[in-house]
């Protein structure tokens, strides 16, 4: 049994081989069809892991919550038109941490975007007044220094750890960390630690922006309220825009995984009473992460449904040229059953032909998936070296700088299983029109 | 004496709508063993439709058809084909090799149809071999058809017919495509077989070729129109004889013709030939239609 199916393929390779080109074109639908089903879902794992990465730095146990600047003319109520006062409060901190026993830490952080001088280097940054907690949660590690210390929040230091990118462009030459004191507004901070270069994290939904750490200034929290205050004013364009901000973004940290999604919703509850303005924002990296899951999936679904279409339009390929090589060979057709071919040996001999050729495509769109991750980087280097203009990057053309396709190993089976599927499928048909010729009428063919 | 073949009042009619063909209007033939039959007659005749029905291509409509003291005429198409393949030798007009094998394999073919598949042994393998130097091919074996002449080819096919041991040898016209020279190697082969033993059943028009055999019967209109008995046979020897007897006169018929044209005309002996050739050509053109 086993050596006739062997026969049988032998056979098949054979009539294959004698019309080679024939063959090959048949076969590079499938071969196409295979490949992008490979490739599509390597594509989609690839921009699913990348996602789930940025969302796992976020923490799986952290809410984060952020203040939100209201739409303007809402806010009227409170401030009476002076200054916009909105967003996170310290007392808000503090009732966090108090009164939800899920919740193990409360990390504030304050924010603003200013210009920080050393002589005459300045560089556009944000200034980040955070505590030394933010080191881990942002998993930021130095390369010169120390990170800022429960010391200095507790004197009020003017202590500044420079992101990478600041303090490559402040001190092109000099150690910033040789006593030097860099000027943010009017204030100087010294300078007693330097960040080593750290990826940007994607913008996850509307409410989070993508961070780039590399152009921060870390100061502790409590001297960014000594110096600077909640209230700070902003030069733009025709006079100073005001605003009144306490915190701008709290991150909790909560116990155990299975609680988060419960919390955050006590959190959001807990701050609805007070801020009846919605001037906050939840996010819940873990909820995210259940979000990317389902939309990877959709995302297979839609890709694979594309590559799919390309083997089904690679199968009618095969069908259309068996069917073309029935009718060609049916003499040949006649002449085996006049010599005690039965039908199903007819058929077998053709269907055989149109999985070996659905086989050998398949195999062949195997190879070239597995190739993929290689052009793809191909790809990327070539656009982003010819194409597209770095300075106009997005964040999603950012995460498709990052990102590697992974080409999934069930895909593989998968596909050629599919191809094989699809060899029988589309074969059947010429098959038994080919078993179903009269062997007379076969002989009598021209 | 042991019969090889036999038809009982067999029938054949086609039902074509309006019409009801009865290409045979029972037929009743007994092939003994060993028997070298000639089917002659017109077109029409229903000796193509005999044919067939005897090479188990077709079933017949009434009548019982004995292969090898097996009743076949009721067979479904996969008993069908293994009666084709284990009783059935065919040797065809137009040799009906498969153009991308080589001749071994050409004769290899009806093994692979075995019942049951077997897989070939050496000794197969080697029985095709002895087959193909048989036919004279031995030289030949890993040529493909289209680099063999006509009659290379038709030897082949005989080669292939032997391959199972077949009850019945059935030859379509099986020098048909073929000059008179290579038609006498052809029918020699055949002739040999007949005397081991082998039982060949021919359909012809030509009466030349139908005198190798050792009885012709002539159809007409779907019925047994006369048997003949041939009381003095064409032998190898006899066909070679007449051969160069016919070339000579062929010659000189050239010869004189020449002699008597004048002397613009082409001179070409070659025409002669070619107008000989020509009309076996039309005489299978008009027999096809």
């Amino acid at each position: 049994m086993f050596s006739r199916v062997i026969r049988t393929i032998q056979l098949g390779l054979k009539s294959l081989l004698l019309h080679k080109l024939r063959s090959g074109l048949t076969m590079l639908g499938i071969v196409f069809g295979v490949f992008s089903v490979i490739a599509m879902l390597a594509i989609g794992e690839g921009a699913s892991k990348q996602a789930q990465k940025q969302i796992v730095a976020l923490g799986a146990r952290n809410i984060i919550v952020r203040s939100v600047k209201p739409v303007e003319g809402s806010s009227n109520d409170q401030s009476g038109g002076g200054t916009p006062r909105y967003g996170l409060l310290r007392s808000d901190l503090r009732r966090l941490q108090k009164t939800i026993p899920e919740v193990v830490s409360a990390i504030p952080i304050r924010e603003l975007n200013r210009e920080a001088r050393y002589r005459k280097f300045t560089m556009q940054s944000r200034l980040v007044g955070c505590t030394p907690e933010y080191q881990e949660l942002n998993q930021l590690r130095l390369s010169k220094g120390r990170f800022i210390s429960d010391t200095d929040r507790a004197s009020r230091a003017n202590v500044v750890v420079l992101a990478y990118e600041v303090a490559s462009k402040l001190f092109p030459i000099e150690d910033p960390l040789e006593d030097r004191a860099i000027q943010v507004g009017d204030i100087y901070y010294s300078v007693i630690g330097v960040t080593e270069p750290r990826n940007a994290s994607a913008a996850i939904g509307g409410s989070l922006s993508g961070q780039e750490f590399n152009k921060d200034l870390y100061i502790p929290i409590e001297t960014f309220r000594a110096r600077i205050g909640d209230q700070v004013y902003t030069p733009k364009q025709g006079g100073m825009d005001s605003e009144h901000v306490e915190l701008n973004q709290i991150t909790l940290e909560v116990r155990d995984v299975q609680d988060v999604i419960r919390t955050s919703e006590v959190v959001r509850g807990t701050l609805e009473k007070f801020h009846p303005q919605k001037d906050f924002a939840v996010v819940v990296p873990l909820e995210l992460l259940k979000q990317a899951e389902q939309l990877r999936q959709i995302f297979n679904v839609v890709l694979g449904s594309i590559a799919a279409i390309s083997l089904v339009v690679g199968g009618i390929g095969i069908m259309n040229i068996m069917l073309a090589t029935v009718t060609e060979r049916t003499r040949e057709i006649g002449i085996r059953r006049a010599l005690g071919a039965r039908r199903r040996d007819i058929i077998e001999q053709f269907l055989t032909e149109t999985v070996v050729l659905s086989g050998t495509g398949g195999m062949l769109g195997i190879v070239l998936g597995l190739l993929t991750p290689f052009a793809f980087r191909m790809i990327r280097s070539f656009a982003l070296n010819f194409v597209l203009d770095p300075k106009t990057l997005s964040d999603t053309s950012k995460m498709f700088q990052e990102m590697q396709p992974e080409v999934a190993p069930w895909s593989l089976p998968l596909a050629f299983g599919i191809s094989v599927g699809i060899g029988i499928l589309f074969g059947l048909y010429p098959a038994q029109a080919a078993a179903k010729l009269d062997p007379i009428e076969a002989l009598r063919h021209e | 004496m042991k019969m090889a073949a036999q038809v009982i009042d067999l029938q054949k009619h086609y039902d074509l709508g309006p019409v009801v063909v009865k290409a045979l209007r029972g037929v009743s033939l007994d092939f003994p063993e060993g028997d070298f039959v000639a089917i002659m007659g017109s077109s029409g005749s229903g000796k193509s439709t005999l044919l067939n029905l005897l090479g188990g291509l077709d079933r017949p409509t009434s009548g019982k058809y004995i292969l090898g003291g097996e009743d076949v005429s009721q067979m479904d198409d996969t008993q069908l084909s293994t009666v084709r393949n284990q009783k059935i030798g065919f040797i065809f007009q137009s040799y009906n090799l498969i153009s991308q094998y080589t001749v071994l394999e050409n004769i290899e073919l009806p093994l692979h149809y075995r019942p049951g598949h077997p897989k070939l042994s050496p000794v197969d393998r080697e029985k095709c071999e002895r087959m193909a130097q048989r036919v004279g091919l031995g030289q030949r074996m890993d040529h493909r058809p289209f680099q063999l002449s006509g009659g290379q080819q038709q030897r082949v096919a005989i080669a292939r017919a032997m391959m199972n041991d077949p009850e019945i040898i059935l030859a379509d016209e099986a020098t048909g495509n073929l000059d008179s020279v290579t038609s006498i190697e052809i029918m020699t082969l055949l002739r040999n077989l007949n005397d081991e033993g082998r039982t060949i059943i021919m359909v012809t028009h030509e009466p030349d070729i139908a005198m190798w055999a050792k009885r012709q019967l002539v159809m007409r209109d779907g019925v047994l129109f006369k048997e003949i008995v041939n009381e003095v046979r064409t032998t190898p020897q006899s066909a070679l004889a007449a051969q160069e007897d016919k070339a000579f006169v062929d010659d000189e018929v050239a010869k004189a013709t020449l002699a008597a044209l004048p002397k613009t005309a082409s001179a070409d002996p070659g025409v002669v030939s070619g107008a000989v050739s020509g009309e076996k050509k039309s005489d299978n053109s008009s027999k096809k239609k």
